[in-house]
C-alpha cells in the first residue's frame, strides 16, 4: 500500500523546515513575510493530517489572514534601507549554529524512541467516533473553559485600545467632525426662530 | 499514521531554527517578531500532537488560547514598531542602546 500518511507528513515537514530557514535567512523582509505564509500554510497541512482540522484552518484565517497581512502591512509602510541589511550577518552565525546544534540535537535525543517507549510505540491514531474536531473543540470552550475564552475576549479588547492609542497620534487639522457636546447642548432657542408674518392672499 | 516523535522533532528543528534566527538577527525588529511567531507555531505543534495521542481536548484549547495571545501581541508589538520608527527613522536592533530618557 502507498504510504500516503508519510509521504505527505515528509513532504511538508520538509516544506515547513526550508520555508522557516528562509525566514531567518533572507534579506528582504518582504520576501520573508511571504516564506513564513508558506510555512503556516505548510504546517496547517501537518495539523489537519493529525485531525486538528479547526485549528488549522484557524491558523490559516487568523495568521495568514490577518497577522501576515498586518506584518506585510508594516513592512512596506517604513521604508527600511536594504542596503544597511547586509553588514554584521555573518558574525553572529557560527554562535547560532552551535546554539541550534546543541538545542536541536538535545531535544531529538530526548525523543528517540527508545527514551519514550510508551510514546513512540504507538503511532497517532484518528478519532473513531462520528464527532468531528470542531465540535469536540467547541463543546470544551463554551463549557469548561468559558472562563478563559471570556478573558480571552478581553485581551483582545485591550489589543485594539492598545494599539489605537499607541498608534493614534490625533486628528489632522481641517478635518470635518461632529461635536456631540455641541450637538447635545443645543436648544430650541439657538436653531428656531419664528417669524411673524401676513397671510398670502390667493 | 505517523508516529508522535515525528511532530515533536519537528517542533524542536523549528523552534531551533527561530532561536537562531533570534541571536543571529542584529537588522530587523520585523524579522525578530517573525521568530517569535515561528516559535509559537512549533510550541502549537508540539501542543497540537500531544492532544492528538493522548486524545485530551485540552491540548488543542490551549493552542487556541495562545493563537489569540498572539494575535494580540503582534498587534501591539507593530504598533510599537511603527512608533520607533517614526522617532527614530529605522528599526535597527544593534542602534537601540538609548534607554536613558
Amino acid at each position: 500500500m502507498f504510504p500516503v500518511y508519510q509521504v505527505v507528513f515528509f513532504f511538508f515537514a520538509a516544506l515547513v523546515v526550508a520555508a522557516s530557514a528562509m525566514v531567518i535567512f533572507s534579506r528582504n523582509p518582504v520576501r520573508a513575510v511571504l516564506f513564513l505564509v508558506l510555512a503556516f500554510f505548510a504546517s496547517s497541512v501537518l495539523w489537519m493530517l493529525i485531525q486538528a482540522e479547526f485549528l488549522a484552518l484557524v491558523l490559516i484565517f487568523v495568521y495568514v489572514g490577518a497577522v501576515m497581512t498586518l506584518f506585510l502591512f508594516v513592512v512596506m509602510m517604513l521604508n527600511i534601507d536594504l542596503s544597511r541589511q547586509q553588514e554584521k550577518f555573518v558574525r553572529f552565525l557560527p554562535f547560532a549554529l552551535l546554539v541550534m546544534v546543541v538545542f536541536v540535537g538535545t531535544l531529538v535525543a530526548a525523543y528517540l524512541p527508545h527514551h519514550l517507549p510508551d510514546l513512540a510505540a504507538t503511532a497517532l491514531v484518528p478519532t473513531a467516533d462520528g464527532v468531528s474536531n470542531t465540535e469536540q473543540l467547541g463543546e470544551l470552550l463554551f463549557t469548561n473553559y468559558l472562563y478563559e475564552f471570556e478573558i480571552a475576549g478581553a485581551i483582545l479588547l485591550v489589543a485594539i485600545i492598545a494599539s489605537i492609542s499607541l498608534a493614534f497620534t490625533g486628528r489632522k487639522p481641517n478635518t470635518k467632525v461632529q461635536n456631540i457636546e455641541k450637538q447635545h447642548a443645543a436648544t430650541k432657542q439657538d436653531r428656531l426662530r419664528i417669524i411673524k408674518m401676513q397671510a398670502e392672499n390667493k | 499514521m505517523i508516529p508522535l516523535n515525528y511532530y515533536l522533532i519537528l517542533g524542536a528543528i523549528l523552534f531551533g531554527i527561530s532561536f537562531a534566527g533570534i541571536i543571529i538577527n542584529r537588522k530587523n525588529i520585523i524579522v525578530l517578531l517573525m521568530c517569535i511567531e515561528l516559535m509559537l507555531l512549533a510550541v502549537n505543534t508540539n501542543f497540537v500532537a500531544f492532544a492528538e495521542y493522548f486524545q485530551a481536548g485540552a491540548g488543542e484549547i490551549f493552542v487556541f488560547f495562545i493563537l489569540t495571545v498572539a494575535a494580540a501581541e503582534s498587534a501591539i508589538g507593530l504598533a510599537i514598531l511603527v512608533l520607533v520608527y517614526r522617532k527614530r527613522g529605522n528599526i535597527n536592533v544593534a542602534e537601540m542602546n538609548e534607554l536613558q530618557g
